[in-house]
Parts: structure tokens; C-alpha cells; sequence
């Protein structure tokens, strides 16, 4: 294993490292020359089968040690040549050797962190330290079925530095119930559930190609990850280009980069709603909700309908949609729901005509049930789509008191959603100093029975009563 | 009703969880799965990221909501009531399947289970509860698990959580109560602290258990953490650095975790539009480490902030602090104080550690820092050494344009 020879009087040598992660030996053999007193310019370390080495043929092998007496090495020395010993760099069995030697004189060596040598150390045990906890971060198992139905994990990891067997404690320790094999270019391991084997060096082929839940876990990834903050700086520093090859998610990342900019510009334009000058007069929103398509409601081949009634109203009603006969006609609130809301309106005394009547949504939506078109309910963001509208036409009748009937028109006034039951019957005060009175909407009356219809009538009822009253007062003060 | 393919859920209930910023796998007792029918090992100290994604965040566990219904209506949250979001849910079962599934091919830690509430919070976390349960008693699964708790459940619910998880944790969602308040309605500060401090004196009381008797059993041993959102509300940076610290003082939290405010779709329309630029969350996150590792106060962060409160976005916070108080320097390196060196801007805890090691052996040069230490230039007009003193370069009044890197385009990826 070792040789030695004499030239011009200076004894050479020559000392071959088999087994690049069995440190223990390599102490021994250290602790060996510096007891022969061989000082680091007389020693060449070499990795079994690297070709080259320092003195040629003039190196001799390793002598018997000359003397018995204790070789110096703290646990700080210690504790870094571990690591650093696994390091792939060709001149590391060298350094580590002259940083003992340096040790038997200068006891205080490892403290000072300034020291080449000691930075080159510290340097390799980081950088082997990192490729452990990298191994065990990107190492991924694929599934074999064994025969007796039995299954193994089988991963295929390519390290930088020589470390499958410092880090087989983890994996048999996290995975002690499972049988795996870990296969690498420069050897393996093999866990039956009560042993560990090392094998001989593998081929990329000769692991598993794929696994039935990559998939979920590629769209797992995919999906966790957050288009609006983008820092592949940050995932290149963690995760460099060299482990993507064997990670099943990494064949992902360059298109996932790509749509990410793409993704967070629509979102934000989506948002953005409509801005611009508002309409001057009411034909002109009239025109403008005819030819919206902010939302997919504007798409579904029906026709806007526009608001109606006094154009100097002090009290301004507005439901949810137009309906089935609404669109028809092109009229507000002509349907059932619309009918039951001007017996109401009459029996608290408020005539209809005097005030303005419109929707929160200018659009029918509905789903197609053979002849028959189903109302729907809009959603948040198409009640907020039409929002635009609504306020264009508060600014031009500027009504004293609103009347939202229902949950979305509540919404369309105040940009939140709405407990109706919660906020009903009291006025809330809106930006422009009016008031808001929210209710019901009379199409739920029509859909109660028994108790509960009883009940909501009379609270429907009651709301419009107190508005009425309302209406009265501040017409009076005027 | 039609059931949604497991792919699919597996999309949606990920994508929504994905707006919780913590994924750490960290700080839990030592476990392994030796001897045990199952799998699984944490370790006392740094958890494992098993992957990146490109937003330069790790995935250490599989983050999932069981359900994105939820009948609170926050309006930061893409599960909020009145968003137009796909929704979908998983059993408790499938929760405890995927994790296993992934864990024992390498994919993740373990699992991080938050959802949205449905019918009420008790009995989400009781749905919480059980899938943990399946995965520690039927499963014997020996990985990490973090419960998101809701405050609003039965108290007796959170302490069950504890006992199955390695962490806990409750969100106070936003700095100011004002912002609470107004972005969500249904929550409150009252709750969410008591139920935090419900938490923590359960954690206190199983530490104190185990010292006396060897199998008491252990209350979520990685302890609790929480999340704020950054840039929805009005709070500044001064502002949301004194709650942080004011949470890690009263509840003895792990973490702080500041989550920028990102545009979701269907956001509600009183919300800003545009995120806050991502460096804000960054400087959130220095000010947090100076905090707990550099020993500055809230009250010294807040110093560093400028006028209207905001840390400075292209100076780090501590480099800002330094600008500020120039009478504290230069700081020798062959003789301050451990606690003079750490408030160095450029000098870590690893740098301070190497230097107090290396100067007990000779007195230290100019040259000697620089091999310690990643940048000697930023931290030059702020040290002596036995070769250097920066006489005037300490007072300079363009030092600041000096040390900031040059603005980088960061606002490309806005």
C-alpha cells in the first residue's frame, strides 16, 4: 500500500488511499508517518487508480514508526478532517496531513480561522457537509415491485464528494420499515429492513425510469409554487442546475418560469376593472352597459337593461339582475319578484314612479334548461365588474336614499360582501353622504313558505314602512 | 355530486395553501423510525428542503388545505366566502395516503395541514386532528407534522392538536387591529392571542411535565409560530416589527413569518391591486434575524426606519441602523465587545465567532478580516484594525450611496 526511496539522502513517500471514505485508516497511516517523522514535503497522498504522482518512481513505501510517542490531534482537528477527508479535491490527503504535522508545534492552530491551510479545511468539510444534506434533500426513491409482492424504493444520486456512507445512518434510520437500494457512481447501498450491504458502483440504467406518483408530486409542485414572486436567483443558490437531472419536478421549472410573468400581468389587468371618464348622461351608460363585455355575463347574447324612472329621484331601488321577462322587455323589475315589490312599495306608500329603479347587473345570467332560461346568481367579481355602472348612474341622479334589495346589490354599494340579515333595516352612510338602506330581495319572499314567508313578509314590509318614513323626513327638510 | 380526480384536488387544496409562507421543517426533538413499523425521522436542529420552486422558496413539507370552502370572508384570501375560486376537499384519509406516499419516495418532511372552515371551526379541527392521527397512531408515521389551529375552535381541540404535531400555529393575519378589523370581519385579535397563549402555556407545561416524568407526552416540541400579511393594510414597518416582537415576547413564539401580500385572483376590491415590492418582505425578514440573533430591540429597528416608518428598501436594516448612530463607530475588532461586533453591517454570527477565535491568537489586520469575511469593503468604514482606521470615511455624508448596491432591477419581475 505504501513505498518509499532514497534520493540524494532525502527519504520519499508514497502512500495510496483504496478506500476514499474510510478516514480511520487514513489516521492511522498519518499517525504512522508522523511518528517516523516524515514531514509533509516528503509524503504524497494518492487516490487508488489517479494516475501521476509527485516523485515518480523515486518514492518509497511507508516505513515502521521510529518512535512510540503521542500524536497530537484536538477534537476541532478531528471534527473538520472528517469531513474534509471526503472532499473530492486531489490535494486533501496532503493538507490534512500538514495541518497535523503543523498541529505538534503550533497546538493552537485550529483556532485561527486566517490560516490557509485551516480555511482550505474548513472549507472542504462545508463544502461535504452541504453535498450530505443535499443527498438527502434530492434524492429521490422510484418503486420496484419485488417478487412475494414486496416493494423496494430504489434512488440513483450522483454526489460531488465522497459520502454515500456517511449518510447511510440517515436513510436507514428514516426509512427503517422500507427495503431501498441507493445506487451511485461510486458505490451502494442496501437496506433490507435488518441490514446495510454496500454494492458496487452503478449506472444511471440500472435504476427504476419512473414512478407512478411523480405525477402528483409534479403537480404538487407546480401548484405550490407562486407566479407573482419570482426569485430564481434564490432557487439556484439552493438547488443548482447539477441535481435537476435526477429530480422528477425540475423538468418543470423552465416553463413554469416562463408563464410566471405572463400569469401575475393578466391577474393584475384582470383586476384593474374599467377606469376613464363615466358616461354624462344616462343614454350614454345606456349605450356603454350594451356594448359591456367587463365581465362573462356581457357575453351571453342577451341585452342590457337599463335603469328607469324620475331622473331627479330621491330614492333610488336597486335588485340584483334583470330576469327572464326583464331582458325581454328591456325593463326593470316587471317580472313576478317585481310585481310583488310594487305591492309592497304601495302599501308603504311609495310611488314607484317618482323613484329610480335599476340593477346591480345589467345582464341576465341564466343556464339553459331545455326552453326555459334558469336565473343564476351573479358572482363577487361580476358584481364588482358592474360596480362601474351603478356608481355612474348614482352620480347623475344623486338619490338621497338607496335601497339595496339583496345581497348583491348590497355589494355593489359598499364593495363588500354583505349579511343581509345582519345589516338590514338600519341606514348605513355612504361616501357621498347619502344614505343606504339594505333588504331583502322580493324574489326570496316568493321562494319562503309556511312560517318563514309569514315572517319575511312582514320584516320586508316593515323595512319599506321605515324608509318610507325616511323619505317623508327629508323630502319635508328640503 | 361528481367527485373531482385526486390530481385535481390535489391542485387546487395545494395552490390555495401556497400563501402560507412557513414551511419549516425545523427545530423538533430527535425521532427515527428504527424499530417501528413505519417511517420517518426529524432531527433536533435544521430540517430538510427536498425542493425549490422558482419563487426561491423551499418545499420542505406537502403544504395542503383539506378544503378551500371556508364561510369566513377575509378579504386577503383566495378561499375567502365571496371568491370565485374552484372549490374542492380531501378526507382525512387521502391527506394521511399522499403524505405517505410522498414521504417514503423522499419528496417531502412531512405534512403542513391548514383548511378552510366548514360548517364551524370545531369541527375543521377536528377533521385537522384526525388526519394527524391517522398518520401517528394507524400509520406510525414518525416525519414532521404542523397543524394550522384555528383559534375560533373549542380550546380542548388546539390542546389535542399538540399532541399529534411537532408545531402549531395560529395566524394574527395582520399587524394592526385596524387592519383586522377591516380586511377580516369575522376574525378578531382578542381570540387569536388567547387562543396563542392557550398554546404556548400548554407547550410550557408539557416541557415542564417531561423534566419530572420521563413519559409525559410531548406538546408540539418544535413550539408554536405564526404569519403576518405585509403591505394589505396601512401598518408600517416599524409597526409590524414591534408586534413581531411583542408576539415572541408574550407567547414565546418560534417564528414570525411576514407573507407579502400577493395579488390572488378574484381579489376583493378593497385590496391594493399591486403586491408591495418583495424586498419590503426581505427587510421584514433581517430586521426579524437582528432581532432574535444581534440582540437590537424592536425599539432599535424601529430607529433604523426612515421617516414614515418604512425600513429603507435599498440598505439592509442593519447597515441602516449603523448610518444612523456613526458615534458607535468604528468598533475594534481586537477589542470590543462580542455585542459591538455583531451591530457591524457585513459581519455575521459567523464572522464575529471566527474573529473573537482568531484575534485571541495575534492581533488582527485589515487583511485577516477580509479572509474572515464576505465583503471587507462594506465593513471598512465601520471597523479598525491594527493596520486600519477609517478616520474620515466613517463621517462621510455620501457613505450611505457608498455602500448601497447599485439599485438592481428587481421591479422587472413586479
Amino acid at each position: 500500500m505504501s513505498g518509499s526511496q532514497v534520493t540524494d539522502k532525502i527519504e520519499y513517500h508514497r502512500v495510496v488511499i483504496h478506500d476514499l471514505q474510510d478516514f480511520d485508516h487514513w489516521r492511522d497511516l498519518a499517525r504512522q508517518a508522523i511518528q517516523s517523522d516524515i514531514s509533509p514535503e516528503r509524503i504524497s497522498w494518492e487516490e487508488n487508480g489517479a494516475t501521476g504522482d509527485l516523485f515518480g518512481s523515486v518514492a518509497t513505501r511507508l516505513p515502521s514508526p521510529t518512535s512510540n510517542r503521542p500524536v497530537r490531534a484536538n477534537k476541532r482537528y478531528m471534527d473538520l478532517a472528517r469531513r474534509a477527508f471526503l472532499h473530492s479535491d486531489p490535494r486533501r490527503f496532503g493538507t490534512l496531513y500538514k495541518v497535523l504535522w503543523r498541529l505538534q508545534s503550533e497546538p493552537r492552530l485550529m483556532e485561527d480561522r486566517t490560516d490557509g491551510d485551516i480555511r482550505m479545511m474548513d472549507e472542504w468539510a462545508r463544502h461535504v457537509r452541504r453535498d450530505i444534506h443535499k443527498m438527502r434533500a434530492f434524492l429521490r426513491f422510484r418503486v420496484v415491485d419485488e417478487a412475494q409482492g414486496e416493494n423496494r424504493f430504489v434512488a440513483w444520486f450522483e454526489p460531488s464528494h465522497h459520502i454515500v456512507r456517511a449518510n447511510a445512518r440517515f436513510f436507514v434510520e428514516r426509512f427503517a420499515a422500507m427495503n431501498w437500494s441507493i445506487l451511485t457512481p461510486g458505490g451502494s447501498l442496501l437496506w433490507d429492513g435488518q441490514m446495510l450491504q454496500e454494492g458496487p458502483p452503478a449506472r444511471r440504467e440500472d435504476a427504476p425510469q419512473g414512478d407512478a406518483a411523480e405525477d402528483l408530486w409534479r403537480s404538487y409542485y407546480a401548484s405550490i409554487f407562486n407566479p407573482s414572486r419570482l426569485k430564481i436567483g434564490a432557487m439556484l443558490r439552493e438547488m443548482p442546475r447539477k441535481y435537476w437531472k435526477n429530480m422528477p419536478e425540475a423538468a418543470l421549472i423552465p416553463d413554469l418560469i416562463a408563464g410566471a410573468q405572463a400569469r401575475e400581468a393578466r391577474m393584475v389587468t384582470e383586476g384593474a376593472g374599467r377606469v376613464g371618464k363615466r358616461p354624462d348622461t344616462l343614454t350614454g351608460i345606456a349605450e356603454g352597459i350594451a356594448a359591456c363585455r367587463d365581465c362573462p355575463i356581457g357575453g351571453l347574447g342577451t341585452c342590457a337593461v337599463m335603469g328607469e324612472g324620475n331622473q331627479n329621484a330621491v330614492l333610488m331601488i336597486v335588485g340584483e339582475q334583470p330576469g327572464d321577462q326583464e331582458e325581454m322587455a328591456g325593463r326593470p323589475f316587471i317580472g313576478p319578484a317585481g310585481q310583488l315589490l310594487n305591492e309592497y312599495l304601495r302599501e308603504a306608500g311609495i310611488v314607484r314612479e317618482k323613484a329610480y329603479c335599476t340593477n346591480a347587473v345589467k345582464h341576465f345570467k341564466f343556464a339553459q334548461r331545455g326552453k326555459r332560461r334558469i336565473h343564476q346568481t351573479p358572482t363577487a367579481k361580476e358584481v364588482d365588474a358592474c360596480r362601474w355602472w351603478l356608481e355612474s348612474e348614482r352620480a347623475l341622479i344623486r338619490p338621497k336614499i338607496s335601497v339595496a334589495l339583496g345581497a348583491s346589490a348590497a355589494r355593489s354599494f359598499l364593495g363588500r360582501t354583505v349579511n343581509v340579515a345582519r345589516e338590514r333595516s338600519q341606514a348605513l352612510t355612504l361616501d357621498d353622504g347619502s344614505e343606504l338602506w339594505i333588504t331583502t330581495h322580493p324574489s326570496y319572499l316568493l321562494r319562503l313558505d309556511g312560517a318563514a314567508k309569514a315572517e319575511q313578509r312582514r320584516a320586508f314590509a316593515h323595512d319599506l314602512s321605515v324608509i318610507a318614513g325616511r323619505i317623508a323626513a327629508l323630502c319635508h327638510a328640503v | 355530486m361528481v367527485q373531482i380526480p385526486l390530481l385535481e384536488r390535489l391542485e387546487i387544496l395545494a395552490d390555495a395553501a401556497k400563501y402560507d409562507a412557513s414551511c419549516a421543517s425545523s427545530g423538533s426533538v430527535k425521532r427515527n423510525s428504527v424499530g417501528g413499523k413505519g417511517l420517518g425521522s426529524t432531527d433536533r436542529g435544521m430540517g430538510i428542503c427536498h425542493a425549490y420552486a422558482p419563487d426561491g422558496r423551499c418545499i420542505s413539507l406537502l403544504k395542503l388545505l383539506l378544503t378551500n370552502h371556508c364561510v369566513f370572508d377575509c378579504h386577503y384570501c383566495i378561499n375567502r366566502k365571496s371568491s370565485n375560486v374552484k372549490r374542492a376537499r380531501f378526507t382525512p384519509q387521502e391527506v394521511a395516503d399522499l403524505t405517505l406516499t410522498f414521504y417514503r419516495r423522499n419528496y417531502i418532511e412531512g405534512l403542513f395541514l391548514s383548511s378552510g372552515i366548514i360548517k364551524d371551526a370545531s369541527h375543521t379541527m377536528e377533521l385537522l386532528i384526525e388526519t394527524a392521527r391517522i398518520l401517528r397512531e394507524d400509520n406510525d408515521f414518525r416525519g414532521y407534522i404542523h397543524l394550522k389551529t384555528i383559534p375560533e375552535a373549542e380550546s380542548e381541540l388546539v390542546a389535542r392538536a399538540g399532541l399529534y404535531a411537532d408545531r402549531v400555529s395560529i395566524n394574527v393575519e395582520l399587524p394592526t387591529d385596524a387592519g383586522l378589523k377591516r380586511l377580516a370581519p369575522d376574525k378578531n385579535r382578542v381570540q387569536i392571542e388567547g387562543a396563542m397563549g392557550d398554546l404556548g402555556r400548554a407547550i410550557v407545561e408539557a416541557k415542564d411535565a417531561r423534566k419530572r416524568f420521563r413519559h409525559a407526552p410531548r406538546f408540539a416540541p418544535a413550539g408554536q409560530s405564526t404569519q403576518m400579511i405585509v403591505g394589505a393594510d396601512g401598518a408600517n414597518d416599524s409597526d409590524i416589527i414591534k408586534r413581531a416582537s411583542g408576539l415572541y415576547g408574550t407567547h414565546n413564539l418560534r417564528r414570525v413569518y411576514y407573507s407579502s401580500f400577493s395579488p390572488i385572483p378574484d381579489a376583493s376590491a378593497v385590496l391594493p391591486l399591486k403586491r408591495p415590492p418583495l424586498i419590503r418582505e426581505h427587510r421584514l425578514y433581517q430586521s426579524d434575524w437582528l432581532m432574535r440573533f444581534y440582540g437590537y430591540n424592536a425599539g432599535e429597528i424601529a430607529q433604523a426606519a426612515d421617516d414614515d416608518g418604512n425600513l429603507p428598501l435599498d440598505i439592509d436594516p442593519k447597515l441602516a441602523w449603523a448610518l444612523k448612530f456613526r458615534e458607535r463607530f468604528p468598533v475594534d475588532v481586537n477589542r470590543s465587545a462580542r455585542e459591538d461586533l455583531l451591530r457591524v453591517p457585513g459581519l455575521g454570527v459567523r464572522g464575529v465567532n471566527q474573529i473573537i477565535a482568531a484575534r485571541r491568537q495575534r492581533g488582527l489586520r485589515l487583511d485577516d478580516v477580509a479572509k474572515l469575511t464576505v465583503s471587507v469593503t462594506k465593513i471598512r468604514p465601520f471597523i479598525c484594525t491594527v493596520d486600519w482606521r477609517p478616520s474620515l470615511l466613517t463621517d462621510r455624508a455620501d457613505l450611505r450611496k457608498l455602500l448601497s448596491r447599485p439599485e438592481k432591477q428587481l421591479e422587472l419581475f413586479a
